[in-house]
This record gives structure tokens, sequence and C-alpha cells, in this order.
């Protein structure tokens, strides 16, 4: 066993924040640009690629954007438009400019097209690459960290290991002065009374129940609830047991309040990341669209890793933050080992205890934190989503200014 | 009771519930060793238990709250006996009406027309 280390070097960001990775982040603006952004981030190191799709542009996307291009992972942007959408791609680089750090920004359509803007990028990469180098390091620890959980794939496994071990590196993050966020308010679907329990005060007791209240009237309104034919052939009968099994990643602190996507924290302890759309002309249109969508909107709270719970087993990965895969199902470890970071399973066939597991989680949180790629990191998994989506924007009066 | 040489684990998340969930699956009559938390004891299952899925821990009249994690997940729609599959045809949501009509093997919608 190697050994563990408790402080390790980051990367000063000038809001304060650190990050765990360096990395240069390749921003497309519309789906017509999507293809020259991969193609200049193509074999460039420690380059990764978002973007919206949409031409009309929609404020949540745009404070996604924003949000994910100044994360404290993220050292450098190359923002690229095609020229004539909505989002404006040099108002994004002026953004990330006044963060601190490199940016840069073209249209395609200036530029001549396809050839000359992907020679343009990597230029722009190659120089840049110095000046990255050159940022200087400094310590950091649990206390500095801000770490996301979300499950998807359940089974039977998810809601007796993988989740509850969860809980517990939760909360032993927090009690080292970390951050801890987790997600997912339309699989807490019958918990109203245990969540706003939960709450740290009167105020955050008032955004549970009013974030639970959003939720239900979302599942209500679309007749829909979060459980899929997989989860009830997987064992699971009625909404009321998938959420308790979803809501033991939270694990036992108090919860200091509910934010919605691209927030950035005002204080560490564990927060509630609401990803339902608020109610709208375009009435809510949906939520948690895929496992993905939930990942990029923890990560735009600044998350520097998530953690990913999945009992069935999943290949996906995130660009910005490394995901580390964790399952409570023996089977699913034994069976995707190249893709799977953590088998929780032991307390369910007597090996280790939940707070034992716990431990363990947050040994790997720690060696990834330090530089150690996760296994999607590894394979350069980059799965992401950022769909249009009505959301109010964080009206909280503590918090940061999420754009820097 | 159960032989010891046939016995399957189930894990029994808080000493209140009234359910266990089987770790592999278990057939008809087959002995079930419960771990986790609350007393250790054997059992018999009535009925084939599919791997992952709940067996009844004691008698349940109809109504009465079917307890995981020590919390209400579902009301009994039927008595269920100790040992007996507890799943989709003897429990039911108090929320999500849907969930009741799905095939109680496959979880598949029964109520969406494919013709």
């Amino acid at each position: 066993m190697t050994e563990v280390p408790t402080i390790w070097l980051g990367y000063p960001r000038r809001d304060g924040r650190k990050g765990i990775r360096n990395l240069t982040l390749v921003v497309y603006t519309v789906e017509c640009s999507r293809f020259v952004a991969e193609k200049v981030a193509a074999n460039e190191p420690d380059t990764q690629v978002i973007g919206f799709h949409g031409c009309y542009d929609n404020p949540y996307a745009v404070r996604m954007l924003l949000s994910l291009a100044t994360h404290p992972n993220v050292g450098a942007v190359l923002c690229i438009g095609l020229g004539c959408e909505y989002t404006q791609a040099e108002k994004i680089a002026d953004n990330v400019r006044k963060s601190g750090r490199l940016a840069h920004h073209f249209l395609v359509q200036d530029l001549g097209g396809t050839r000359s803007s992907i020679l343009h990028g990597k230029e722009w990469l190659a120089a840049t690459r110095e000046a990255l180098l050159q940022i200087p390091r400094c310590e950091m620890s649990l206390a500095d960290l801000v770490v996301g959980a979300e499950c998807g794939g359940s089974d039977s496994t998810s809601g007796l290991a993988g989740n509850p071990v969860v809980g517990r590196c939760f909360d032993q993050l927090v009690d080292a002065g970390g951050t801890a966020i987790f997600e997912e308010l339309v699989e807490m679907i019958g918990l109203k009374e245990l969540m706003v329990s939960r709450g740290v005060h009167e105020q955050a007791r008032e955004q549970l129940a009013a974030g639970y209240d959003k939720a239900e009237a979302y599942c209500r309104a679309v007749r829909q609830y979060s459980a899929s034919p997989g989860n009830f052939a997987g064992g699971l009968t009625t909404i009321e047991e998938k959420s308790l099994g979803a809501f033991a990643k939270s694990g036992s602190q108090p919860i200091q309040g509910v934010i919605p996507s691209s927030t950035r924290l005002p204080h560490p302890g564990l927060w509630l990341l609401d990803t339902v759309p608020d109610e709208h002309f375009m009435q809510f249109g949906y939520t948690n669209p895929n496992d993905s969508e939930g990942i990029t909107a923890l990560v735009s709270c600044g998350c520097h890793v998530v953690l990913f719970i999945t009992g069935r087993g999943s290949v996906i990965g995130s660009p910005i933050a490394p995901l580390i895969k964790v399952t409570g199902n023996a089977d699913t470890y034994r069976r995707m080992s190249e893709d799977m970071d953590f088998d929780a399973s032991g307390p369910l066939h007597g090996r280790g205890s939940l707070d034992g597991e716990g431990r363990r989680l947050v040994e790997l949180l720690c060696r990834v934190a330090a530089g150690e790629p996760s296994k999607p990191e590894a394979f350069g998994h980059h799965e992401y989503l950022i769909p249009y989506k009505h959301q109010h924007a964080s009206s909280r009066k503590d918090d940061g200014d999420p754009k820097c | 009771m159960a032989s010891s040489e046939t016995l399957s684990p189930a894990f029994r998340v808080h000493a209140a519930d009234n359910m266990a969930v089987v770790l592999a699956e278990v057939p008809d009559g087959g002995g079930v060793e419960l771990r986790g938390d609350g007393d250790v004891y054997t059992l018999n299952a009535l009925t084939l238990i599919p791997n992952g899925h709940k067996i009844a821990l004691c008698d349940l009249a109809p109504g009465e709250e079917v307890l995981r994690y020590g919390r209400c997940i579902g009301l009994a729609t039927r008595l269920i006996r100790s040992g007996e599959w507890v799943h989709l045809h003897n429990c039911r949501s108090r929320l999500d009406e849907r969930s009741g009509s799905l095939d109680a093997h496959t979880g598949a919608p029964t109520d969406t027309s494919y013709d």
C-alpha cells in the first residue's frame, strides 16, 4: 500500500480557490464550432473540451460555461465560436481573463474555415503551455477540497453499500473542514420530513422544504418519478425505497443549504445541489436527462472530484474534474474492474465496516487529488451535458461571484 | 429451520425493518440467513426471491407499512406472509401510482400501447 498523502501540491487561483489539475479548456459556443474545438484539443496534453450546442443562448447555459471556464482545475481557456450564434465567445474569454487565467477566443468565420482555425487554435495552445508551467504550486489538504456525489445505474447494492460508504466518506471530509455536494432532488421524493430535519438552520430548512416541494410538483406534473424498469427489476419496489437509498450518500452531517447549478459555495460543509428546472412559460423541461448532466452541474459548483456510485456499472467519465466510480456490487467490480475505481461491497459480505470503507474512499480521494489519475480519467473519458434549462441563478446574499 | 448447507445471505439495514434484501437468488423454500443490523437468525423463503429483492421477515397485514432503513417505503396491498417475496405485486408507493402497474418480474410498463 502506498502512503496516502494528506498534504499535496495544488494550483492557486486568484479567487482564493486551489485546483488539483492545471487544465486548458477549449470551449465551443455552438454545435457548429464543436468539430473545430475537438480537433484543436486532439492529442494536446491536459486539454479538455466542453461547450453548448444551441444557437439561441440560454442564461442557465451561459452561467454553466462561465463557471466551468473559471473552475479551479482550469488554468487557461480557448473559446471558439462559429460567428453567427447568440452565445458570445469574446465575452466568455473576457470573463476568464478577469479571473486571472490565460484566455483567448476566435470565430471560425473570421479565420477562413476548418484548417486555418485548427492551426490557429493549436498555435495558441502551444504558446500557452509554457506559461501554464510557470504557475506556482501551493499546499492543499482535504479542507480545500470540494467533492460531489451522484448515482446512476443503481441496483439494490447502491442503497446497501455504495451510497452508505460515500455517506461515511462525506462525513469524514466535512469533519476535516472540506466541502461535500450531493444532488438528485427528484430521488428524494417521499423524504421531505427527513431532509428538512437535516437543515443546519431555519434558512437551510426553508430551502430544503422549497426544493423538495418543487421536485415533487415536477414529478406530479410530468407523471414520472425517477425510477426506471431496471431499478424495479433489480429489486426496488417504490420511489420511497429508492429515495432512501439515494439519500444515504449524503451521510449524516447537517445540510448548509440548497444551491442551483453554477453556484460558488460561500463556505465548507455539506450542501444539496438542485438541478431541477424552475417552472417557466415553457413548463419545466426535463430534469436529470442523464448521469453526465448531473455530474456537469456538480462540477459547475466547483467540485474538484465527483464520486459516482453505480451498482449496475457505467463507463462514463468527466472533463475538468476527475470522476471516481464506486460500486457496492462485487460482481460489477469484478466484471468491469478496468472502469471501476472502488469496491464498496465488503460490508455486505462480512468484510470491513461502512466507516472503514469510508476511510478507504477518503484515502483514494487524497491520492487522486494529489495527481493519481482515476480510471475514467486515465481512459480519457470526458462525457458532459449542458442542456437548455430554465433555472434561476443563485439569489444567496452570501454567495461568491460565480464568474471569478 | 433451514439447513446450514443451503443458507443464502440477506441484509437488513435497520433493526426495525420488517424485510431484508437477499444478496443472491433464493429458491422457493430455500433457507435465508440474516445479516446486518438487529437479531441474526434464519428463516425459509415461501416463494422464489430474485437476487437483490426483498423477503418479508414477519406477516404484514393489508395496509401495513413496509419498513426499510427504519422508515416506510410503501404499504402492503394484501396479506404478506413471513418469508414471502415483497415487491410490486403486494406493496405500493404512497406517491407513485404508476409503479403499481409495472410488471413485477421485469419492471416493464404494462400501460403503454405498442399496437
